[in-house]
């Protein structure tokens, strides 16, 4: 296999570029750690999105590279896939499968050997509160359920990179707080974690790094503190270094 | 100006929606292919009219010996159409019912239930109306051109017809709501829609194979038994026929016996159909299974192929869509049963269905296991190369074309090896080409959108058609023993590379 990048990162992005109509991604950088949580912020139509669909593979960049734990993703997608999990914020499962049968589905996917997974989707569908489910089909789920099902899809096969797209739209606080403590306990297993949210609040209370992406760059990128220094004005939360941040772009456009 | 919340406000609301709805249909959402598809539609229309030309212009003057025959067999139409109508009627009633899209707003509106639902089902019924009017329009116009104006008069008999069906596609769907509950309702009136719309012409070829081993449907109509069972040319019975044929009186009767029962449907049945819409919503919680014992062991191909034969097994509604074209299977197997008693000439007769059979069900079956599948980014992010994806959803369409289509080989086997081994590879090139057709214009859809798959391209529509039609063409002159069959079997396969060079680009994702 492949090993051209520095194994230290979880994800390392050179120079990423897409366009549709317009630049939606514009020669981004960006690396992330191994077992860190990384939170991605942005306006709408930042290019957040678009990103993390390259990353695991959804679309393909116009330029530059992709390195999964080493891998190139878009030499090697099968083995950089190996390693991941994407979660969208509309969640896809089947509605004629059980949440049981689509883990055991997921798992037969990843070539996770059957009793591994079983056992496996025995913990996730306790943890989750899905047991009175597990064997009902999905169809009529509610959207934490259906949340809460694909998230116990993309654990079943024990990934080092779990990718999330705003995971918590449409959540209610029960759902929501259970999905945080799982991407914790991820991160707390020396797993990654990379996440889009449009709420401060979340990415200022779980993440590690936060990287603030406008008009397809990365323009800041730290911890909080780090942030707040970038951001220059002396702000006092997250909310206010963001919009510091995001302003300047803006206003230079 | 329509005052909100009126009858005729509500009415303009549901015509401006169902408009927009058709072309969009039509258009398969392009506004700039309006103009194209106008063209394709007057197009249509004239060739309409020069097939309807060369079947009818020979009854013109048949109003004026309107004997026992005349009335038998337009009644057998009117009822062919009738059963038709009637199909159409019942999916919108259920569409109605369980189509949650406005009615949660609608429903939540201070606006009186039994008002939107008069006019829910009067738009039914004038849908169902003008459905029945474009297909039996050219046919009516060219008998009133060679004939006279008074066939003009069964655009009304048309009319009263449609006002009958959606009449009695409400009643119908309701009592089965009240009998067997909201759940089961869908799928029944579904499946019960489409096995009525087929459920004719069927009995018909079934009776007409059984009297005379041919698969005409008038024959049976025309035919002595028939004619000995019907009642006098005076009887009430042939109203409907006689309206058709342009009497005015009975037309005046048909069109008052239908309106009144449209009319009390909507009375009477408008009033509920909110409770039922009500009922209707909680029924989409998930089905209680039998609790899996466990993993099974299996390789991700394996996976792929199993997920794509539950989905399939366990959507009665989308399986019933799917393999609707098996009942039309129904009168060759019928043909086939009797052949083991007759001659076996007329065994050379069911190769061509069977292999059109075959490309329009793998058509259907690609589409799903290709196109409609539900959880995209999932299978696209699962570490597999893209040929290992595509070629596990080819096998699940192959399999259940094999599982379908063995018992009708076999028996063909038994009866004549050269055809079964013909039909064979009929089947095999029909449904390969048909998977094909699919893979080159793969979208992604979901899969209760099945049935508006033959909208998205027009392109795949046609050719998946023509390639059916062409490799049928081709297997009936093989199992004929005729040479001649390369010929559409070279026009299937340059369908295939016609539709190679137009196929839209790879789509976008990472592909292994």
């Amino acid at each position: 296999m492949l090993l051209r990048a520095d194994p230290a990162f979880a994800i390392e992005i050179k120079n990423l570029r897409k366009s549709f109509d317009r630049p939606a991604v514009d020669g981004l950088d960006l690396s992330i750690r191994r077992g860190e949580f990384y939170t991605l912020l942005g306006p709408n139509g930042a290019g957040k999105t678009t990103t993390l669909r390259m990353v695991v593979g959804l679309l393909r960049p116009d330029a530059g590279s992709i390195a999964i734990l080493g891998f190139d993703a878009l030499a090697e997608p099968v083995a950089a896939k190996q390693v991941m999990a994407w979660i969208s914020d509309e969640p896809m499962i089947y509605d004629k499968l059980t949440p049981f049968e689509y883990l055991e589905f997921v798992g037969g996917l990843w070539g996770i050997d059957a009793a591994r997974a079983e056992a496996r989707a025995r913990e996730l569908i306790e943890w989750l509160g899905l047991g009175p489910h597990a064997h009902q089909r999905c169809e009529g789920f509610s959207k934490g359920m259906r949340q809460k099902v694909a998230l116990a899809g993309a654990l079943v096969h024990e990934p080092k990179i779990i990718i999330l797209d705003e995971p918590f739209t449409g959540l209610d606080a029960g759902s929501a707080r259970q999905v945080k403590t799982v991407l914790r306990e991820h991160v707390a297993d020396g797993g990654t974690v990379i996440m889009t949210t449009h709420i401060l609040e979340v990415a200022e209370r779980m993440a590690d790094r936060i990287g603030v992406i406008a008009r397809g760059r990365l323009i800041a990128e730290g911890t909080l503190e780090e942030l707040g220094r970038q951001a220059g004005n002396g702000a006092s939360s997250l909310e206010d270094t963001f919009l510091a941040l995001v302003a300047e772009p803006a206003a230079a456009a | 100006m329509n005052r909100p919340g009126t009858l005729a406000w509500f009415a303009r609301h549901e015509f401006r929606l169902a408009w927009r709805d058709w072309l969009a249909m039509m258009t398969a959402g392009g506004r700039a292919r309006t103009r194209t598809v106008a063209i394709a539609l007057v197009i249509f229309a004239v060739v309409m009219h020069v097939i309807a030309y060369a079947m009818v212009s020979r009854y013109a003057g048949l109003a004026a010996h309107a004997d026992k025959t005349v009335l038998v067999v337009i009644t057998g139409s009117a009822l062919l159409s009738l059963s038709l109508m009637l199909s159409q009627a019942m999916e919108s009633v259920t569409r109605a019912f369980y189509a949650r899209s406005d009615l949660d707003l609608l429903l939540s509106s201070p606006a009186p239930a039994e008002t939107i639902f008069a006019v829910r089902i009067a738009t039914i019924a004038l849908s169902v109306i003008a459905m029945a009017a474009l297909l039996a329009g050219p046919f009516i116009n060219v008998l009133a051109f060679t004939d006279g104006a008074h066939w003009l008069m069964a655009y009304g008999a048309v009319a009263a017809m449609g006002a009958a069906a959606a009449a009695a596609a409400v009643l119908l769907t309701t009592v089965l709501f009240q009998l067997i509950g909201p759940r089961r309702t869908r799928l029944v009136a579904q499946i019960v829609a489409a096995v009525i719309g087929a459920a004719f012409v069927i009995g018909l070829q079934l009776a007409a194979i059984a009297s005379d081993g041919t698969m005409s449907r008038y024959a049976t109509l025309a035919s002595e038994p028939i004619l000995a069972l019907a009642p006098g040319t005076d009887s009430v019975l042939w109203w409907p026929a006689r309206a058709i044929l342009g009497d005015a009186f009975a037309l005046a009767a048909l069109a008052a016996v239908s309106l009144v029962t449209l009319g009390a449907a909507i009375v009477f049945v408008a009033p509920c159909f909110a409770d039922c819409a009500i009922a209707a919503a909680g029924t989409t919680m998930g089905r209680e299974g039998r609790p899996a014992a466990g993993f099974r062991r299996a390789s991700p191909m394996t996976m792929l192929r199993r997920k794509e034969w539950a989905l399939l097994r366990r959507d009665p509604w989308l399986m019933s869509q799917t393999l609707m074209q098996m009942l039309y299977l129904l009168p060759p197997a019928f043909l086939l049963w009797r052949s083991f008693e007759d001659s076996r000439t007329s065994v050379v007769l069911l190769v061509p269905v069977l292999v059109m059979a075959a490309g329009q069900l793998a058509g259907g079956l690609a589409w799903l296991a290709i196109s409609g599948e539900d959880a995209p980014d999932l299978i696209a992010t699962a570490p597999l190369a893209a040929h290992q994806i595509t070629r596990a959803k080819i096998e699940a369409v192959i399999g259940c074309i094999a599982l379908v289509f063995a018992p009708f080989l076999l028996a063909l086997a038994l009866l004549d090896a050269h055809v079964a081994i013909v039909a064979a590879l009929g089947i095999a090139a029909a449904a390969a080409t048909a998977t094909t057709v699919q893979l080159y214009f793969r979208g992604q859809a979901k899969r209760s959108q099945f049935r508006r798959r033959q909208t998205s391209s027009r392109v795949a529509t046609f050719a998946e058609a023509f390639s059916s039609i062409s490799w049928a063409a081709a297997a009936a002159l093989a199992a004929a023993g005729t040479g001649i069959a390369v010929v559409p079997a070279i026009v299937a396969v340059a369908i295939l590379f016609g539709v190679r060079l137009v196929r839209p680009k790879v789509p976008e994702m990472v592909v292994a």
